[in-house]
């Protein structure tokens, strides 16, 4: 068990040092190919399965790159607002591993295919909401690696193993790499400037559709690099670069964590090592990995199997016409069309529930509806049963049928949920539901009078209340008959019902 | 009879299969028989596929009884550098470190053979990994040169040169990075083509310097090799420098096999110092010829060849170091100490040094250091510069003439284990043929006569994509000096003639 050693409490921390992130994006590109060959790209299957002699890196195998996967680059930079490399090359990064088939990795290195470009992120502070403007560096494109697991020993790791296997069915997919400037003037907000960085590039790349973006499977990779300065320095200071963040709430823990530890360091006259290290999940520390002293030369040069990559012009601006509407400018109009203020946006875009919502709003729900059921019981079950919204069984077109039987009065809130309910549990579309759970809305008085009576007559006491003009007490009554009726009174009609006979 | 099939040129096999005069299988069996009776002596084979050849040549006799139309090249026997990946054969590019590697899939390049009718006769002796210029490197000891079983056949290519020299196989593959086809067709006295550069697939070449290397052709003829590279060129869309145009009509141009009104250049800088005497004499009168042909012959400068030498030698072993990272001892080939105690890295540290040869490593540490994080700038950028200085030279020259000439090699073939323990020597061998490999121009080496009774090597450097002209003008010359000499330079090999007194009675069914 390792311990987070001394910290510095972040106030403190950020009262004597500035501190400057930099952000490296991998993701795999949901490209049905690899990079280099015809093999499938899908995530999974039994090992070593889904191989060829070229991702492989058999003798005399050569590597032929895909056109898709040069598009879906090229619709990153040009959506994170890059410049598109007229001409450049594929280079080779040279290191010995048993999980790289070739042991050297087609990447690129001093000519990537996008440069220069930038993506603004919102984050909230003291006084609303801040706009911060990212300014990105370089996005690349190169091939995955295979995967190692080393079996026996206790922690799973290469230490203490007993033997390793090797996978190779993820070399050789593709992967962009977004590296970002360094991000200064953050100041305290740099943990949170970190993490909407990293959730608005999810959404910008999810709306692309060039990958299923999923943190947790590793389809979205993110690196954090971290450094502190004295307030008032000109220089920057030495940088950690912290893997294995692999959510969206990890990105904002690691960096706070590296300032406290940074801080701490740099206040005992020490100085941080630039090195790599590693975040754990759960305990909200990073530990030290390979330190960048030891770090090998890569000598990167210019991959002589390939021939250089010069996208035509005509095929660059026919992707960017082919561009979707991206996240930010559809929500603005979003934020518009449904009348949301900043904190409206701001709770939707952290459910996680803006295409969910927009999507009910399509099926024919108010927005306001669709807000409602999303942001109120649907997150509720999500959060009991630990998924994501978008994970629920339910689907935004029966979310508007839901909304819609109550608008209509078929179904009271209270019914609403049974429904839901029976969706979640796979009894079928609300409709459904409905029938079969025989749940319906009862207006009629006939059916109601009994009822209503037979509270009375139970409650005496609060009878007597509201015949000498307690009316608020008539909730007590309303309740037992909607026990009594199993929740399918109309309780509007119930109460109206209640106050003529007591009048 | 059988005797008599190994002597006949492919062309000369081609219409005696097509005109059902003798069947694959014949053919196949007299050059098996052949092998059988003189590769002890010349070991120019690594593996010989007896039942697989038999087995394709029955297959093509098959074809053709049933009325099938079948290309030139069907029935007719061919020998394969050990650098092409083979599914039925062993491939090992000469390195222990992949001794008994059986691939899972073909080459390109034996995949055209194979759907060509051509038959498979075996896998070639080579230096390992394609480095050298001797065989010597090879880890399976070196190959023998047909003319004096005494001296070198050349590299790194040389089993492919010796077998076709030997009368083993009419025609070869071979694949050429700084000289490695036409420096060994040029001292076994045959013809080599270097294409040019993506004309022909690298795809399951094993990999020496990506940017160089070249299948092509050996035979004992201008026009077999034409027909062999034919055979062979062409788009493949699992190579991407490959390219993307029509073969040039290389059988066409070796059929014309005429010069008149051709502008040749003799290059000034490949002469003079260093240069076997017999050498130059031989190439001034191939140049002569030439002229008397109706050639039209000028002197042409290309003021960076002489830069070319260490351009390459930082190139190719940065590419190699790459290259030949991936024989780390995990998915196949040699693995040595692998007990349970050792890290993969050891493992893979203790792989190499037992597998890869001296030379061999020695490149590797060559490339490793140009490559090197401060060095980078200093050697693998400057020797591209270079590299683009002798492209333009090319440009320049081809603006004056049509073809260029030179000797293919400074010397004749030198005696085994001359040159050995003495790497500059050795490189030297290449020095004519190394510019064409970083311009990826084409090049072939046509016999034209001896000197102290050796061959020597007659090159001809055509543009890029302008592989005919080579073809022509060696085709032209070959004419001329077979009709001086009355017969074949191979004739001569003075070599060959004691194989065919020890050649076993009874061989000659």
């Amino acid at each position: 068990m390792t311990t987070a050693g001394t910290l510095v409490p972040y106030a403190d921390a950020l009262s004597r040092y500035e501190p400057t992130i930099g952000l490296e994006t991998h993701v795999e590109l949901g490209t049905r190919t690899k990079l280099f060959c015809g093999c499938p790209a899908r995530f999974g299957g039994e090992p070593n399965t889904q191989v060829c002699p070229t991702c492989l890196g058999l003798p005399g195998s050569l590597p032929v790159p895909s056109r898709t996967a040069i598009e879906y680059t090229i619709r990153i930079g040009l959506a994170l607002n890059c410049s598109i490399a007229e001409w450049c090359r594929f280079a080779r990064k040279n290191y010995f591993y048993p999980d790289m088939p070739k042991d050297f990795q087609i990447s690129q290195y001093d000519e990537p295919l996008c440069t220069d470009g930038w993506l603004d992120v919102t984050v909230d502070d003291e006084n609303g909401q801040r706009r911060v403007r990212v300014a990105i560096e370089r996005v690349h494109l190169e091939e995955d690696t295979g995967k190692s697991l080393h079996v026996g020993g206790a922690t799973g790791r290469i230490h203490g193993a007993d033997h390793s296997l090797v996978d190779y069915n993820r070399a050789g997919i593709p992967l962009v790499e977004i590296v970002t400037k360094p991000i200064m003037g953050a100041d305290a907000a740099a943990p949170e400037v970190a993490r909407a960085y990293v959730a608005e590039l999810r959404d910008l790349l999810r709306s692309l559709d060039v990958s299923d973006v999923r943190m947790e499977e590793g389809s979205l990779r993110a690196d954090v690099n971290t450094s502190l300065a004295p307030r008032g320095s000109a220089r920057l200071g030495t940088r950690t670069e912290t893997k294995n963040v692999n959510s969206l709430r990890s990105v904002e823990r690691a960096v706070r964590f590296e300032i406290e530890r940074q801080a701490a360091v740099l206040d005992a006259g020490g100085t941080v090592t630039q090195e790599t290290r590693h975040f754990h999940e759960d305990t909200g520390i990073t530990t030290p990995g390979r330190s960048k002293e030891e770090a090998q030369d890569y000598r990167y040069f210019p991959e002589p199997d390939l021939v250089p990559l010069a996208p035509p012009r005509e095929w660059v601006e026919q992707i960017r016409r082919s561009l979707p509407e991206l996240p930010s400018a559809r929500r603005e109009r979003l934020k518009a069309e449904w009348r949301l203020s900043d904190a409206d946006l701001a709770a939707l875009r952290n459910a996680d529930a803006l295409d969910l919502v927009a999507g009910t709003v399509a099926a024919g729900a108010s927005p306001a509806d669709a807000r409602k059921w999303w942001l109120g019981e649907l997150s509720r079950r999500a959060n009991e049963t630990g998924t994501e919204l978008a994970g629920l069984a339910i689907t935004p077109a029966q979310v508007a049928r839901v909304a819609e039987l109550v608008t209509s009065g078929s179904l009271n809130d209270r019914l609403a949920r049974q429904v839901i309910d029976g969706v979640l549990a796979g009894e079928g579309a609300p409709d459904d539901v409905v029938t079969a759970r025989g749940l319906a809305v009862v207006s009629n008085d006939s059916a109601l009078t009994g009822a209503v009576d037979d509270a009375i007559a139970a409650n005496p006491d609060v009878a007597g209340k509201i015949r000498s003009g307690k009316v608020a007490a008539a909730g007590v009554l309303v309740g037992a008959v909607m026990k009594a009726t199993r929740g399918q009174a109309d309780a509007a009609r119930v109460r109206e019902l209640i106050l003529e006979r007591l009048s | 009879m059988s005797g008599e099939l190994t002597r006949m040129t492919a062309a000369e096999l081609s219409a005696a299969l097509r005109g059902s005069d003798v069947s694959a299988a014949e053919v196949t069996r007299a050059h098996l028989d052949r092998i059988a009776a003189v590769d002890d002596r010349v070991h120019a084979f690594l593996h010989v596929a007896d039942d697989e050849a038999m087995v394709a040549a029955r297959a093509v006799d098959a074809r053709r009884a049933a009325g099938e139309e079948l290309g030139p090249l069907a029935g007719v026997p061919v020998a394969v550098k050990d650098v092409f990946t083979t599914m039925d054969m062993p491939t090992t590019a000469g390195s222990r470190i992949l001794d008994g590697w059986r691939p899972p899939y073909d080459a390109t390049i034996t995949t055209r053979l194979r759907r060509a009718g051509a038959v498979i006769l075996g896998k070639t002796n080579m230096d390992e990994f394609a480095m050298g210029s001797s065989t010597e490197n090879s880890a399976f000891g070196p190959s023998h040169n047909p003319w004096d079983l005494t001296r070198v056949p050349g590299g790194s290519s040389g089993g492919s040169a010796a077998a076709v020299a030997a009368f083993e196989a009419p025609l070869a593959v071979g694949t050429d990075t700084g000289g490695s086809i036409r420096q060994p067709a040029a001292v076994c006295g045959i013809t080599g083509m270097k294409p040019t550069y993506g004309g022909n697939s690298r795809y399951g070449l094993i990999a020496f310097a990506s940017s160089l290397d070249t299948p092509g052709p050996f035979a004992r003829t201008v026009l077999d090799a034409a027909l062999l590279h034919e055979a062979i060129s062409g788009h493949d869309p699992m190579d991407a420098t490959s390219i993307d145009e029509a073969v040039p009509p290389v059988v066409a141009a070796a059929r014309q096999a005429d010069v008149s009104g051709l502008r040749i250049g003799v290059v000034t800088e490949l002469s003079g110092q260093g240069y076997q005497p017999g050498v130059l004499a031989r190439f001034a009168e191939a140049v002569e010829l030439l002229e008397a042909l109706g050639a039209k012959v000028t002197e042409v400068s290309c003021p960076h060849f002489g830069y070319a030498l260490p351009a390459y030698y930082l190139i190719a072993p940065s590419e190699c170091s790459s290259n030949l990272a991936r024989f780390d001892a995990m998915r196949y080939g040699l693995r040595v100490g692998d007990d349970g105690t050792r890290s993969a890295e050891e493992v893979m540290s203790l792989t190499r040094e037992a597998g890869f040869g001296a030379e061999v490593k020695r490149r590797i540490m060559l490339g490793t250091y140009a490559l090197s994080s401060g060095y980078y700038d200093a050697y693998y950028g400057k020797a591209q510069q270079v590299r683009t200085l002798i492209a333009r030279d090319f440009d320049a020259a081809f603006g004056q003439v049509d073809v260029l000439v030179s000797p293919t090699t400074p010397t004749t073939a030198f005696p085994l284990g001359e040159r050995a323990d003495d790497p500059m020597a050795m490189y030297l061998a290449d020095l004519c043929t190394i510019p064409s490999d970083l311009a990826g121009n084409a090049a072939i080496s046509v016999p034209c006569g001896l000197a102290d009774g050796l061959p020597v090597g007659l090159q001809v450097m055509a543009p890029v994509l302008a592989d005919d002209r080579s073809y022509r003008v060696a085709a032209a010359a070959e004419a001329a000096f077979t009709q001086r000499w009355g017969h074949p330079l191979l004739d001569e090999a003075s070599g060959l003639e004691r194989l065919e007194q020890a050649e076993p009675r009874g061989a000659g069914r």
